[in-house]
């Protein structure tokens, strides 16, 4: 499965055991996006969080 | 009877998909509950149901898990780790005050609230000195301090930051240690793996996710007594107790409440996520 990248369009390769809140990164920019998967098993991404002061273990 | 087990999660990480393997091995029923897209009633009562025997909290964001716990727990429902777990694991000096109580080994640790207090404070115990954020992980922010005019400079910085959580000081001595700490996995009443956390070249923090090494430690039966007390003095559950070797002997620095154990189960082979599933069971039935 592949997405494209929404900042440049590059091509972003979908592992088939990737689960839902996954964080894939685009090979071409390296701008980070969260998968979703739906029921049907189509993938969409948005842009991933960025890290939180309050983020960590 | 199947088991049920909810997982809250707001990112998954290596280890939130380790756990869901283990769980599916296990044939146990999981629930993924993304925290990002949940909207909590807090009036109204709860469908225990819909969240299964267990919940397992590993929101990466500790407030946001921190009051999601607050709120199943208020339903009564069981939550690991617990809200006063998870509380005293995600701020350094509450963690401090627990282990102290318990006269667990830990740094000299001192606390102030204005920078003026903090220089006196930092010039009274001596460089090099260590400054901390109370809330925060990966050893972000987290400063050695080696003279005076690091020390103002930090604090000035501190003070231009404008978060209220950066006007507390905490603050501890340097442990004479070599370039490493240790990590033990405890879940439950068991130390599961112990890893030595090395710093890479040339630097002195030794944590994962700036490029710490991991490898195998011994669990000897200092290191297990101390972690294992020092588990149970912030509450119990699934932690990684992190540690130093003193001159006089292991101190405990920072006890972990939504673990990340990557690097150990590399290290040791062992199959934490397993186990943490296995002690989810154990728990829900209690």
């Amino acid at each position: 499965m592949k997405c494209k990248c929404s900042e440049c369009d590059g091509e972003i390769a979908i592992p088939k055991d990737a689960v839902n809140g996954e964080i894939v990164a685009c090979p071409d920019c390296g701008l980070e996006f969260e998968l979703t998967i739906d029921q049907n098993g189509k993938c969409s991404l948005k842009v991933a969080e960025l890290t939180g002061e309050d983020w960590g273990e | 009877m199947r088991r049920v087990l909810s997982i809250i999660f707001d990112r998954t990480r290596w280890e939130e998909k380790a756990l869901i393997k283990a769980a599916r091995r296990k044939r146990i029923q999981i629930n993924l509950i993304d925290a990002k897209n949940t909207s909590f009633d807090i009036n109204a009562v709860c469908d225990a149901e819909s969240y299964g025997h267990i919940i397992l909290q590993r929101c990466i964001s500790y407030f946001r898990g921190l009051h999601i716990t607050a709120i199943l727990e208020m339903c009564g429902l069981p939550v690991v780790n617990s809200f006063n777990t998870s509380l005293v694991c995600g701020n350094k000096l509450l963690t401090s005050l627990a282990l102290a109580k318990a006269k667990i080994p830990t740094p000299a640790t001192y606390v102030t609230f204005t920078p003026e207090a903090a220089l006196e404070t930092i010039e009274k115990i001596g460089y090099p000195a260590v400054i901390k954020p109370v809330i925060g992980s990966w050893g972000r922010l987290v400063a050695p301090i080696n003279n005076r005019a690091t020390a103002e400079a930090i604090l000035e910085h501190r003070e231009q930051m404008n978060s209220s959580l950066l006007q507390i000081h905490y603050i501890q001595e340097m442990v004479n240690r070599p370039p490493r700490d240790i990590r033990t996995i405890v879940v439950g009443e068991e130390v599961t793996a112990a890893v030595y956390r090395s710093a890479p070249a040339g630097t002195w923090r030794t944590n994962v996710a700036l490029g710490a090494t991991t490898e195998p430690c011994p669990v000897t039966s200092e290191l297990e007594d101390i972690a294992l007390r020092a588990a149970k003095a912030v509450g119990g559950g699934v932690l990684a107790v992190d540690s130093m070797e003193s001159p006089d002997g292991i101190v405990v620095h920072e006890v972990n409440s939504t673990i990340e154990f990557r690097g150990a189960a590399a290290a040791t082979g062992t199959n934490i996520a397993s186990k943490i599933i296995e002690y989810l069971v154990r728990a829900s039935k209690k």
